[in-house]
């Protein structure tokens, strides 16, 4: 006979047990640390980033570390977690001596221990390779809220697809958004050179919220409070409909 | 129930329905500790909604749930430590390894078993660190039974434990399956193989149509069925000639009915509807003369469970006893 682990000890247990798989698992890594990094070297490496005032790599850096953050939460939480539903992984963790909110804490502890591994990556070759230095207005309080913000809403958005559509469908639609995300999420291409209309929906989509907060975070000046009020909309939406909708097989 | 122990599993006149279908329509079983129940039944008849109840993943929309005394739907991780679960299809990331899966459910537990001894007591030891997906349909079979196993559980539910084994897996898992009784656990099994039912379980109830049609022991269930006349002959018989028989073993038992033993072609018979008495018997012996064929075999047999069950469920998907 036996009694429930603590659940902090097995929230740790499922957390790290899905880090390992998320590291041997060849298409996590691309996604979510080779292309962020890859395009923040390339793109500041060729200077292809129109109509922006100060060097690339400035504007890059907030852009792949929000693409990293949908990387995380949206693309490999989203399609990992439609497969285990697919497999019956859910439901059987459903049966093991876990709290309701285990589960979901433990995925939330591994998209957020790998962000802090994509962050390091990600600073650490903006700085090495594209001597990046980080600005003495920087806000470390400003980068948590837009890390913990962006996972709430890509790890919220994940999750619903996860528990809604087939996998494979998840699996397709997320890496579509991924796409969509890069090209209009102010990672690569600022936002105001996009024409009119498609400006005034990429401004209202979280993921130019999240880059422009990770450029604030960063020391460019920009006005929060409108990708506060995105990120906070997006949040809440993704986080109710994901509870209502999931759907454990 | 009266005189025995307080029932580690009970179902009382459970009903369950998806939209307007009844799945589940007033199912009543309980499971003792120390006894093995094997649910039987044909596909859809509602054996893996029942184990699911059990397991308080789907709730009942009436009746009452126990187990160990404890709402399913409420007990919370405190119960589910003390349940140790088989799902269908085994619940298992592909891309996982048996080590890693076992280790990470015994980290679940405060108190579980060491999950390389129960690896090699499950025969998965050489396989411990490789893919899910490059194991066998058995090897993924005993790693979701180690699963089961590894938090020390009082109770088990095992659906369909031993599908897709080969027959050795299939003996040692029974085996092992057997030796948990023995500790005073109460296992119920779903199968569809009436050799788990023989050479296991206590009690076997078959369920259909969402109702337990028959309760007992194995041997209790077969001596349910009609004893009956089987009897081979020379050559197969034409339909024509099957019909006339049927006629006139009619008019000595309304209710009587030859038909070929299934899958042969080859002139065995059995008469289904009617007890073996002198008058069938002589029925048929004077039809063979009549119609000149020779008679090789002629015997009244104690029916077995597998015809009971086929009586009860007309279920011939079944896997029967080799």
């Amino acid at each position: 006979m036996s009694r429930p682990a603590a659940p902090l000890r097995a929230v740790a247990a499922l957390a790290g047990h899905e880090l390992r798989l998320t590291a041997q698992r060849g298409e996590n890594v691309l996604v979510t640390i080779v292309i962020p990094a890859g395009i923040l070297v390339f793109f500041a490496t060729v200077g292809a980033v129109p109509g922006i005032a100060g060097r690339p790599v400035d504007f890059l850096v907030p852009g792949t570390l929000a693409l990293a953050v949908i990387a995380s939460g949206l693309v490999s939480l989203g399609i990992v977690t439609a497969f285990e539903r697919s497999y019956g992984v859910l439901k059987r963790l459903g049966g093991a001596p876990l709290p309701g909110w285990g589960l979901v804490a433990a995925k939330v502890v591994a998209v957020l221990a790998l962000e802090l591994l994509q962050v390091a990556v990600l600073l650490a070759v903006a700085a090495a390779l594209l001597e990046w230095r980080p600005a003495a207005t920087s806000s470390i309080l400003l980068f948590a809220a837009a890390i913990t913000g962006g996972t709430v809403v890509f790890a919220g958005l994940g999750l619903l697809l996860a528990g809604t559509l087939r996998a494979e469908a998840t699996l397709a639609l997320a890496n579509g958004l991924f796409f969509a995300c890069l090209v209009v999420g102010g990672v690569v291409l600022p936002v105001d050179r996009l024409p009119g209309p498609v400006e005034a929906i990429a401004r209202a989509l979280p993921a130019s919220a999240l880059s422009d907060l990770f450029r604030a975070a960063l020391g460019t000046p920009i006005d929060v409070l409108g990708p506060v009020v995105v990120l906070v909309a997006w949040g809440l939406g993704a986080a109710v409909l994901a509870v209502r909708t999931f759907r454990w097989e | 129930m009266t005189g025995r122990a307080a029932p580690a599993l009970a179902l009382v006149d459970v009903v369950k329905r998806y939209g307007s279908r009844a799945v589940l329509g007033g199912v009543t079983l309980r499971v003792q500790p120390g006894e093995i129940v094997a649910l039987l039944g044909p596909n859809g008849a509602g054996k893996t909604t029942a184990v699911e109840i059990l397991e308080g993943y789907r709730g009942a929309d009436g009746g009452e749930v126990t187990v160990l005394g404890l709402d399913p739907r409420r007990g919370g991780p405190a119960l589910k430590a003390r349940v140790g679960l088989m799902l269908q299809g085994g619940g298992l990331d592909p891309r996982s390894t048996p080590a890693d899966v076992l280790r990470l459910y015994a980290r679940l537990h405060d108190g579980a078993r060491d999950p390389d001894e129960l690896l090699a007591t499950v025969g998965l030891a050489g396989v411990a660190r490789t893919r899910v997906r490059r194991l066998s349909g058995g090897e993924r079979q005993r790693l979701a039974l180690a699963l089961a196993l590894v938090g020390e559980p009082e109770v088990l539910l095992l659906d369909e434990p031993t599908a897709g084994m080969d027959p050795e897996a299939r003996r040692s898992t029974r085996a092992l399956i057997g030796e948990l009784r023995a500790d005073g656990r109460a296992i119920l099994l779903t199968t569809h193989d009436l050799a788990d039912v023989e050479r296991l379980a206590d009690r076997v109830a078959i369920l259909h149509g969402g109702r337990i049609v028959e309760e007992g022991t194995p041997g209790e269930v077969a001596a349910g069925a009609l004893p009956r006349l089987r009897f081979r002959l020379a050559r197969a018989l034409a339909p024509s000639e099957l019909g006339d028989l049927s006629l006139s073993l009619a008019a000595v038992a309304a209710t009587a009915r030859p038909v070929a033993e299934p899958g042969d072609g080859t002139g065995s018979y059995r008469v289904d509807g009617a007890s073996p008495g002198p008058d069938l018997v002589a029925a048929l012996a004077t039809w063979c003369a009549r119609a000149g064929v020779q008679l090789v075999e002629l015997r009244a047999a104690a029916a077995t469970l597998e015809e009971r069950y086929l009586e009860l469920t007309g279920d011939r998907d079944v896997e029967a006893v080799a």
